[in-house]
């Protein structure tokens, strides 16, 4: 169907008011579908609950009535929530500055080879491999890795005769999971940095040097200063994805028996949702994760004075 | 001199160190799916053996190629949905950035909030809401939540506003051509190298989703390849002999996004800052 094919030909220049929110059209419905109504419902149901009359017998016995907050309640004094949430703060204080770190570290490296193409390209691409890999593929594959009887590690600390750790143990697995998170995203960020390093013209840094900087100097001073946007987003992305973190724990779970049910809060979440049929207990603990992230994600934003995510061009 | 030498050599060093550390899982995979399930446990991790067809034969045969089925479930879901959430995003980007028009900025601002928006969070309600309407454990059901990206509309408004000139539009218009013919013959070949990106970043995200599909899939000839595997990693726990099933399906599953990296390396040259894609 085209719209157009019955007007006039002395159409004025001006566009017809309608054509903006039909081209819209598609992703505001699928907007509203799939983010809002999910968020809104999310909401009521945090804040319902079921009340059993009788004895819980017949269709009528069961009615769902307004609960107030009762369901915040009940998830913040859940005993398994809190360790939950704590165990994904030191997951995130571990995974995201050692993540970023190392991608900022691999970028200003690719940068400063830029010259030397063979060695860089290998690196470059096989860094950037992982983000190839699904998280499931990649905690499967690492899972086996920490077997103490696959795992290189172990030869390699029985070769030098000493026992070596189990890093499915209930001190490390935390570390363990760490790893593959940044074993997943470093290449991905590495890659972002690194785009916004090739901006700039190597004149620049020519000129530095003449002016007698070093390497590290025009690094600190030049380049660092450059990709702080690509930081401030790749921080925030990292942010995000780290409060979520699901497929890994769950891949884990049939290698390593320290991996409980509740292990992050979003397990939490699915576990009440669909292992004990307590939605409303499900939807509060979402509400309360995704406040959280929004807080946290907005707070930095605003902290950094809103330098990405730039309105206009 | 020696001293930048010496710089150099330790840049290149560490530069080999990581690549070392992101090849170490790939190349164990590709060692291990070629021993029997005897040697898994027991031959050095990378000492490679000779049961690499024997293993992709037995992967074959679960359960009448099941496998294969969760990778074309895998392909079709990540195709499908990356295509139409590329095109629904083209459409959105090219309004917000080439028309004014009253409510422009909110709903500029409500899909910025959106790219914000933990996307595994909403998948317990979108579950909720599907089965209200009868659509969960369906195709649809994996399908209809990927067509929206506000990620891809904010980089295709970013693309729409550096690639396609205003004059080029009026110039078109006063040729007599509609709106919509406008936009598939002018906007979008224009944005061609922007869309790709748009595209591979939903395909990619796609393809590995697990949450999603776990949670609105029951019946295993739907799944795709994340949701397969893991379940065939859970009942590994009771046959053992399952692990090298696990671990064929691992590399399997992963060598069609690998050798798609590798032949389109240029669009991944993203600036997520600046959404701008060098190519």
């Amino acid at each position: 169907m085209t719209p157009s094919a019955s007007t006039t030909a002395r159409r004025p220049v001006g566009r017809r008011a309608g054509t903006p929110y039909a081209f819209l059209a598609p992703a505001m419905i699928l907007f509203v579908a799939f983010l809002a109504a999910p968020i809104v419902y999310a909401a009521y149901l945090s804040l319902r609950k079921v009340k059993v009359s009788g004895l819980g017998l017949g269709a009528k016995s069961r009615t769902e009535i307004w609960a107030g907050l009762d369901n915040y309640a009940r998830s913040l004094t859940d005993p398994d929530f809190l360790p939950s949430v704590g165990r994904i703060g030191l997951y995130g204080l571990i995974v995201v500055p050692t993540m970023l770190g190392l991608a900022l570290l691999f970028a200003l490296l690719l940068d400063a080879n830029r010259t030397r193409e063979s060695v860089g390209k290998f690196a470059r691409i096989s860094i950037f491999l992982p983000y190839a890999v699904p998280a499931v593929v990649g905690s499967l594959l690492w899972g086996f890795l920490y077997l103490p009887r696959v795992s290189p590690i172990t030869d390699l600390f029985e070769a030098v005769g000493i026992t070596a750790p189990e890093l499915l143990s209930r001190d490390l697995t935390l570390w363990a999971v760490a790893n593959i998170a940044v074993w997943g995203g470093t290449g991905f960020n590495m890659i972002v940095i690194y785009t916004a390093l090739r901006a700039v013209p190597l004149s620049l840094y020519e000129s530095a040097r003449i002016d007698g900087a070093s390497e590290v100097a025009i690094a600190w001073r030049i380049k660092i200063p450059i990709v702080t946007p690509s930081l401030i987003m790749t921080f925030v992305f990292s942010l995000i994805a780290t409060l979520q973190v699901f497929a890994e724990p769950m891949t884990l779970r049939p290698l390593a028996n320290t991996i409980s049910t509740t292990w992050t809060p979003l397990m939490k979440v699915y576990r009440d949702a669909f292992t004990r049929n307590d939605l409303y207990a499900a939807a509060a603990t979402s509400v309360i994760i995704a406040l959280a992230t929004f807080i946290l994600s907005f707070g930095f934003l605003k902290l950094v004075g809103r330098r990405a995510f730039n309105q206009e061009d | 001199m020696s001293l930048k030498k010496g710089r150099s050599k330790t840049a290149t060093a560490l530069l080999l160190l990581g690549a070392a550390y992101c090849l170490l899982p790939v190349l164990w995979v590709l060692i291990a799916s070629s021993k029997s399930s005897g040697e898994l446990f027991s031959t050095f991790t990378l000492a490679p053996s000779t049961h690499l067809f024997d293993n992709l034969a037995d992967l074959s045969g679960y359960r009448d190629g099941l496998y294969w089925r969760w990778m074309a479930n895998t392909a079709l879901y990540a195709g499908v949905g990356a295509a139409a959430s590329t095109l629904i995003s083209a459409m959105a980007g090219f309004a917000l950035a080439k028309f004014d028009f009253p409510g422009k900025s909110a709903v500029f601002n409500v899909i910025l909030a959106g790219v914000l928006v933990p996307g595994v969070l909403l998948a317990i309600p979108q579950y909720l809401l599907l089965a209200k309407v009868g659509m969960t454990n369906t195709y649809w059901a994996v399908l209809l939540p990927s067509f929206i990206s506000p990620y891809g509309i904010y980089l295709a408004r970013i693309f729409a506003a550096a690639s396609v000139p205003t004059e080029i539009l009026e110039a078109s218009r006063i040729d007599g051509a509609g709106d919509w013919r406008t936009f598939g013959t002018v906007v979008l070949p224009m944005m061609r190298t922007g869309l790709v990106t748009v595209f591979l970043f939903q395909f990619v995200a796609v393809w590995n989703n697990f949450m999603l599909p776990y949670i609105m899939l029951g019946d295993d000839r739907l799944y795709p390849i994340t949701v397969g595997l893991n379940g065939l990693l859970n009942q590994g726990a009771n046959q053992p002999a399952m692990y090298t099933a696990v671990v064929t399906g691992a590399l399997v599953s992963i060598i069609p996004l690998i050798a798609l990296f590798l032949t389109l390396q240029r669009y991944w040259q993203v600036d997520l800052a600046a959404g701008g894609v060098k190519a």
